[in-house]
């Protein structure tokens, strides 16, 4: 299994960097990631990862697009409730990137 | 991501004969699945030792169970017809993504191992004994091969590539070395009952999300129910429709088709999945495990139909596969296959594609449509492989091709097609078929696209297309992620549903 390097401490991860063990994730680790993915953490992106976070812990699964639109506008403006502004902060696709850089699974399947 | 990922230039002229890049796809590789994975399909955890009897003791029993391989390992005369018809070929460029080139790949094995002059004179025959390189280069090559079927309707001896294809990766799976995609995800289907993972409390808390949504949207409550005993139609639909953009937008056609209708229907959370990946990797017992868990959840909240949302393989294994697999339809001959022929409404055709339902409706006058709706749009049609070639739609043959066009055009005014030659039965695979719609395969992906974007970019710069349909997850995401490398428009590709969830009128006939 490779492993990234946080604060000389490793972690563990499969082979496209989402990490393993859930429990490993901390905001180092999450900085870590991202500067890897090339986003550049801003608050806009902290309220995303900390709410796929929180529905992650509630139903063990990354939150559908939409469900997260429509989150991300009731908590932060209409204007900002589209996937449009999603792929914005996280160019490879608000799905697979947020989640690796949340320390969440990769969603699966046909997305 | 490793290296940079970009798209071919569009050819001048896709008719004239291709330079030849040999070796430029053999180091493309999709991760192998790990012991996990590998062991919860029943297969060995890594090729340990003895692989080389497993996989040879394995080929020959597919040899004895199907004729069909047989006949494919013989046939062939290399012709060279089906050369140039793989969009991978045409994408890389890799003599080794000729469809004939990746079959000898096995033929060469077979020839060694199964036939009297391989066994004595091998290299007089250009038979191939089955070394680690030898299975490494299989990995990589069926895994470039989206079993879309383009180059067996050119084949003059009707050879099905998909299912040599289909064959290596059972081989394969049963020597100890599986991929990562379509395997993990079929794990996810007999713990979680989906690709995604997607377990029942988040589907419903997503359904009831997108029931407030569409009040909001037309002012009608339109239901999404989860494991509705009792309901007429069960629908199974790619658990893409519930999770992705935009394949969630035909769900919600489909949902306002219902609401429409006056059709009591269900989701289930135990057959939350249309998809079967046991397809892909050629296992009858993961294909029928798969499709079981339908046949569990009919019997048991007791439907009247069964429903095929839009997923072109699941279309396939369901149109052609469900009768002996399952007995939804015909052919079962256990007490639950009698029970299920008992339960079902034989007036109905069963299974029925979302497309024939709808279609159905709006011949009979059922639905309020406003075509002007879509006049933002000019629609095109992406024939999705598995729909095109291994299936069919309504009572006349050609149905899987005008059934959904049909559609389109009672939904939209503006409606073009695109070129002769990539449609219909001769239609491209999107690029990310057959288990290889994964991250890692991106530039395999972006590089079989190449024909369908030539032909799109036909029809976008002369008639100014700006929406393809198609029917098919697996269509949607693919495209959603290459039309980018083209300069598209990710939100250029949706669903046929889509189109009819924008035009359909709900509440009173006006």
């Amino acid at each position: 299994m490779p492993t990234i390097d946080v604060n000389g401490k490793p972690y563990e991860t499969d082979e496209e960097g989402y990490l393993v063990n859930l429990a490993d994730w901390n905001e180092d680790v999450a900085n870590y990631i991202a500067k890897a993915e090339n986003v550049d953490m801003s608050q806009n992106h902290w309220e995303v990862v900390n709410f796929l976070r929180k529905y992650y812990d509630e139903y063990q699964i990354a939150p559908a697009v939409r469900v997260l639109t429509k989150a991300i506008g009731k908590q932060l403006g209409p204007e900002k409730g589209n996937s449009q502004y999603l792929y914005e902060l996280f160019p490879y696709g608000p799905a697979k990137q947020a989640c690796k850089i949340a320390g969440l699974p990769k969603p699966t399947g046909c997305v | 991501m490793a290296a940079e990922v970009k798209a071919p230039p569009l050819r001048a002229d896709p008719g004239a004969p291709q330079a030849l890049v040999p070796g430029a796809m053999a180091e493309l590789k999709p991760y192998v699945a790990n012991d996990k994975m590998q062991q919860a399909l029943g297969f060995p955890g890594e090729l340990t030792d003895g692989w080389h009897e497993r996989a040879i003791g394995r080929m020959g029993e597919l040899l004895d169970k199907y004729r069909s391989l047989k006949v494919y390992m013989d046939a062939c005369v290399h012709c060279g017809a089906c050369a140039d018809k793989c969009h991978y070929f045409i994408g890389t460029q890799d003599p080794l993504n000729m469809p004939v080139a990746r079959q000898d790949l096995m033929r060469s094995v077979y020839r060694r191992y199964f036939t009297l002059p391989g066994r004595l004179f091998p290299k007089l025959v250009g038979a191939r004994d089955l070394t680690k390189e030898v299975l490494d280069q299989w990995y990589s090559y069926y895994n470039q091969c989206s079993e879309c079927r383009r180059c067996s309707v050119f084949c003059p001896y009707g050879i099905d590539t998909a299912e040599v294809t289909m064959a290596a990766k059972e081989i394969m799976d049963v020597a100890g070395l599986g991929q990562k995609y379509t395997n993990e995800i079929l794990g996810k289907v007999h713990r979680i009952g989906n690709n995604l993972g997607l377990p029942g409390p988040a589907l419903a808390d997503t359904l009831e999300g997108l029931e407030e949504d569409v009040k909001e949207e037309t002012g009608q409550d339109v239901r999404f129910p989860l494991d509705e005993k009792g309901a007429e139609v069960l629908l199974v639909t790619p658990s893409a429709d519930f999770f992705a953009e935009p394949h969630v937008d035909s769900l919600i056609g489909y949902a306002k088709v219902f609401h429409a209708a006056g059709i009591r229907w269900t989701l289930s959370s135990h057959a939350s999945e249309a998809g079967n990946f046991g397809l892909f990797i050629g296992n009858y017992d993961q294909l029928q495990k798969v499709a079981l868990r339908i046949r569990e959840a009919a019997l048991d909240l007791g439907v009247k139909r069964i429903v095929v949302g839009e997923c072109g393989h699941a279309w396939r294994v369901a149109y052609s596969y469900w009768n002996t697999l399952t007995g939804i339809g015909a052919g079962g001959e256990d007490p639950f296959a009698r029970m299920l022929q008992q339960q079902l409404d034989s007036r109905y055709r069963q299974p029925t594609h979302i497309c024939e339902l709808t279609w159905d409706l709006i011949e009979r006058g059922a639905l309020t449509l406003d075509k002007d709706a879509n006049d933002h749009r000019v629609v095109t049609f992406h024939d999705s492989c598995n729909v095109a070639r291994a299936s069919r739609m309504g009572d006349h043959p050609g149905g899987q091709f005008e059934i959904p066009r049909a559609i389109i055009r009672a939904v939209a005014n503006k409606y073009v097609e695109m070129p002769r030659g990539t449609t219909r039965e001769q239609t491209f695979c999107c690029g990310g078929g057959g288990g290889l719609l994964t991250d890692e395969l991106l530039d395999l992906r972006v590089k079989g696209a190449l024909p369908r974007m030539e032909a799109l970019s036909q029809v976008a710069s002369g008639h100014g297309v700006n929406f393809m349909a198609t029917i098919c997850a697996i269509c949607k995401a693919q495209f959603t992620k290459v039309l980018p490398y083209y300069g598209f428009k990710m939100g250029m590709v949706g669903g046929v549903h889509q189109l009819v969830s924008t035009a359909i009128r709900l509440g009173p006939k006006q």
